[in-house]
């Protein structure tokens, strides 16, 4: 029953990793019993809540619909790569002034799809944050509060970039 | 009136600064309750029934333990046999009978996915297999499904010893139903002669869930002293530890609980599922033991609330007042006894006087999880009928729908049917900023229409305690047993912040576990932000009094000769003067509490008392597609008494999140059951929550009349906000169709049934 372990190179948040993992393991389930990297929450397991929500070569993917081993080679983005040190990145700095979390399970989730979403649209309207974000179940809010904050987010990179 | 309506200004609350934990939640570093790893720890897992219900003629699990790996294995048979009896369980009370039952099945299972063994091996893989090897024998009995079935004469019974409690005379037979239970005022017969208009309809709503993202997750490890630790989430850790301990018949000083964080709750976890299982495995195993349910366990093993019947007969004047009313509520329980029924016959006439009414309630057991508590218990079903039939007088006397509720809105003073007068309360307010908001008087364009309904909700106090730490840098910390599931640790520091008169950004708060923090009960009742807030607030004017004391000490001056006024001990005029004194800070106090008497700390525990009600009233703006019948939310407007908005954007988000929850449940959400009694939608894809896509902006207008029983007046807001959405929907739903809906979900199918068979 039980299968030799794979070895798997990749990168994951800019830093080049290796790993040991099962052939059936999911990404999920290697980045948080694996590598400790519990930012990532599981909310179904099946890819309907994108709490396990991470970037794959920049593409916003659920990360429970992944197999570890596939990760070889590739780039990583993951919650606990967004902020800089001593800095929230501006979508994380807009999820707290808007209020916009409130458990917070699905709050790393929204935070990167969030980034995959201004990386590819810049300057979304309210429907096109609306349809992105579909791919992400939060029960506590209702929404209105992430939408602002994303909204707000957009607005702030927007300024920032020269 | 009191003079909490005299206008104060506060310094602190009321501002909506960012949340203590914001930072940790935000970057992935908040620990959720399946975070949690410890060394050598072991996996569990629930071997789950795969029949609604049978008799469990026996378990074999030798082949299972023979299985590499596997460490322990447990069944009914480890527990302990208990007797009946009710325990306090979060806002609700439950037989530990029934709950060591669901934990774990005995000798019959009640529903399809209730649990029956339970395996900790050295990986999830290893488990899984093992639950494989599991022999159980099942004599398969007949499911019983829905509320006609349960209590029909000859049908099969769940439990063979369970006799109907609340009749006039004792039953002489076994039933399915639990309770009933009775409520009436006045003559009705006389009500409804003297009414010029009858209505009378029957409604239904399937069982639903709470949906929280994050599924049920434990780490137990057992110590060679028999002591066990608990990391869960949970709304309260010492509830856990009550019935955790109740389960396992231990006194509750061998089990200490940590919680985690917590990925929302809505009422659903502030009972036990696989807490006792996991303590069992690790004191068999001698390992830590984890054990988290996957998504569909959630939906077939925890939650939900109750599908619903309610009949209402309801009889005005041709002034437009209430005359009299009826209503007949069945609620079911699930396996267990105890559906919300009890708080739905409380609410469904709560929100308008009358002289007359009789309500009637039926608490039924069928083969579905046990419900558990679910924001506003019975409330939501319960005004989705009254707020139905409401709005259909309102149209038959051809009185607009708001003034109808004005004409026979609870006010100060009014009995409430549950048998107390209100207090100061404001459903009136809400009335009348509902009437005056411009979503009310909006355009509207083809097959669009407009609803309104209302909404209530007890609150409740119950017991807190909070400790205040001064530390010799100026700031405090805040420290409660009520886990943060919405940003109450912000609520707790502003409240802190406002007594000690030091800055917000100077305060921290935390979430203690049993053995550090004083008593809480559940973050649950809406009850958080009022009640463990009394107790922070009381903690707080102790270190108030304490630092008086010390600034006394210091001048040399009796302490009522010391006041605190803005963050500082401050002499009274005369002997500043005479000693030539200057007021002494919090930071001052602080630092120098070593030499004055050693470390300040305030404590506060209480039972509290004076819960406010909670009114609100909802606007909602529908489109129907008549050609799919597909239901577009295109405006939506929450209007609720908050008493006093500690931390205003929280309390929007309450208001909105509520509110979507209530749409859910009116457009989409519901359990589909097979013939044998097999829910078919355990999955998010199926199970259809809603999306950003699905909605507009929530407009949240938060209204304050404050609660008088409360120092800045505040009540609970949590649960009101799921009250009115069914009804709002519904309501709207008929003004863009002319077609009256009394049987939810409204999903697309069956609104377009409607309309097809009313000929639109």
């Amino acid at each position: 029953m039980k299968m030799a372990k794979q070895h798997v190179s990749t990168t994951i948040n800019g830093e080049a990793i290796e790993f040991l993992c099962e052939p059936q393991q999911s990404l999920l389930e290697v980045l948080r019993d694996e590598l400790g990297l519990t930012g990532t929450k599981e909310g179904c397991a099946t890819g309907d809540c994108g709490a396990c929500s991470v970037q794959l070569n920049g593409r916003l993917i659920c990360s429970c619909l992944m197999l570890g081993v596939e990760a070889q080679g590739q780039q990583i983005g993951t919650i606990e790569g967004i902020a800089k040190p001593h800095e929230l990145h501006p979508i994380q700095q807009k999820f707290l002034e808007h209020a916009a979390l409130q458990c917070g399970i699905c709050t790393p989730g929204y935070i990167v799809a969030t980034k995959a979403l201004l990386e590819q649209n810049p300057d979304p309207t309210e429907q096109e944050v609306r349809y992105w974000l579909s791919g992400n179940l939060c029960r506590c809010t209702g929404y209105d509060k992430i939408v602002r904050a994303v909204l707000d987010a957009a607005a702030e990179l927007k300024g920032a970039t020269p | 009136m009191s003079e909490q309506s005299t206008p104060k200004t506060y310094r602190s609350i009321g501002t909506s600064p960012v949340r203590p934990d914001g930072i940790d939640k935000v970057t992935g570093r908040a620990n959720y309750g399946a975070d949690r790893h410890l060394p050598g720890m072991l996996h569990g897992k629930t071997l789950r029934s795969p029949h609604a219900h049978a008799r469990i003629r026996s378990i074999d699990v030798s082949e299972a333990e023979k299985l590499p790996g596997v460490m322990a294995v447990v069944t009914g048979a480890d527990f302990p046999h208990l007797q009946s009896a009710m325990e306090e369980a979060g806002e609700s009370q439950i037989d530990v009978w029934d709950l060591a039952r669901n934990v774990m099945a005995r000798d019959k299972v009640l529903y399809h996915g209730h649990a029956v063994a339970a395996v900790a091996a050295t990986s999830d893989a290893i488990a899984e297999a093992a639950l494989a090897k599991i022999r159980v024998d099942y004599e398969v009995l007949t499911p019983v499904m829905d509320i006609e079935a349960a209590m029909a004469d000859n049908a099969p019974l769940l439990h063979e010893e369970m006799r109907t409690q609340g009749l006039p005379a004792a039953a002489d037979r076994a039933s399915n139903v639990a309770t009933v239970i009775k409520l009436a005022r006045g003559d009705l017969a006389a009500g409804f002669a003297a009414a010029d208009v009858v209505i009378e309809r029957e409604f239904s709503t399937p069982t639903v869930h709470q949906g929280y993202i994050e599924p049920h997750a434990v780490v137990a490890d057992c110590r060679e002293n028999g002591q066990a630790t608990l990391w869960c989430c949970t709304q309260g850790p010492f509830v856990v530890r009550t019935l955790t301990s109740k389960v396992l018949n231990w006194d509750v000083s061998r089990i200490k609980v940590i919680p985690s964080e917590i990925g929302g709750g809505f009422g659903a976890k502030t009972t036990v599922y696989q807490e006792p299982v996991a303590i069992m495995l690790s004191l068999k195993s001698g390992r830590p033991v984890k054990m988290v349910m996957n998504r569909e366990e959630v939906f077939r093993a925890t939650g939900p609330t109750s599908a619903s019947r309610i009949r209402i007969k309801l009889g005005a004047n041709r002034a437009g007042k209430i005359m009299a009313a009826e209503a007949e509520l069945k609620y079911e329980a699930g396996a267990f006894k105890g559906s919300p029924v009890m708080p739905g016959c409380m609410c469904v006439f709560v929100s308008y006087e009358m002289q007359s009414f009789s309500i009637t309630g039926y608490d039924v057991v069928v083969n579905k999880p046990k419900v558990a508590a679910y924001r506003a218990p019975g409330a939501p079903m319960a005004a989705f009928a009254m707020e139905s039939m409401i709005d259909e007088m309102a149209h038959k006397l051809a009185i607009d729908p708001i003034q109808f509720r004005l004409d026979n809105a609870v006010r100060e003073g009014s009995q409430a049917v549950y048998g107390p007068k209100f207090p100061a309360i404001g459903f009136e307010a809400c009335l009348k900023q509902a009437e005056s908001h411009p979503h009310y008087r909006a355009p509207l364009g083809a097959n669009q229409g407009r609803g309104v309904a209302a909404g209530f909700w007890f609150n409740v106090g119950m017991q807190s305690s909070a400790t205040v730490n001064v530390q010799e840098d100026g700031s405090a910390i805040v420290i409660t047993a009520s886990p943060d599931i919405g940003g109450s640790r912000a609520s707790m520091a502003l409240m802190a912040s406002e007594e000690l008169g030091i800055p917000y950004e100077r305060i921290n708060a935390l979430v203690g576990d049993t053995e550090t923090a004083g008593y809480c009960d559940v973050t649950g009742g809406s009850r958080t932000t009022f009640a463990t807030g009394m107790a922070v607030i009381q903690a707080s004017k102790d270190v108030i009094r304490q630092m008086r004391e010390r600034a006394a000490k210091v001048w040399n001056v009796e302490i009522d000769q010391v006041s605190w006024v803005d963050g500082a001990a401050v002499p009274a005029a005369e002997v500043a003067a005479e000693k030539d004194l200057k007021p002494l800070s919090f930071a001052e106090l602080a630092r120098n509490a070593a030499h004055t008497g050693g470390p300040i700390a305030g404590r506060a525990s209480l039972m509290a008392q004076g819960a406010g009600a909670g009114f609100g009233v909802h606007l909602c703006d529908v489109e129907v597609d008549p050609e799919t019948g597909k239901v577009d939310i295109i405006r939506y407007t929450v209007i609720q008494d908050a008493g006093k908005a500690i931390h205003p954007a929280y309390v929007e988000g309450q208001l909105q999140g509520g509110a979507v929850q209530g749409i859910g449940w009116a457009l989409n959400e519901e359990y589909v059951y097979n013939a044998q009694g097999v829910m078919e939608n355990p999955a998010f894809l199926d199970y259809r929550m809603p999306v950003a896509l699905d909605l507009p902006m929530i407009d949240a207008v938060i209204v304050e009349v404050p609660n008088p029983s409360h120092p800045y007046g505040v009540r609970g807001v949590g649960e009101t906000p799921i009250v009115p959405p069914l009804g709002a929907v519904a309501n709207a739903v008929h003004d863009a169709t002319q077609v009256r809906f009394c049987h939810l979900p409204l999903n697309p199918p069956r609104v377009l049934a409607g309309l097809q068979a009313a000929g639109a």
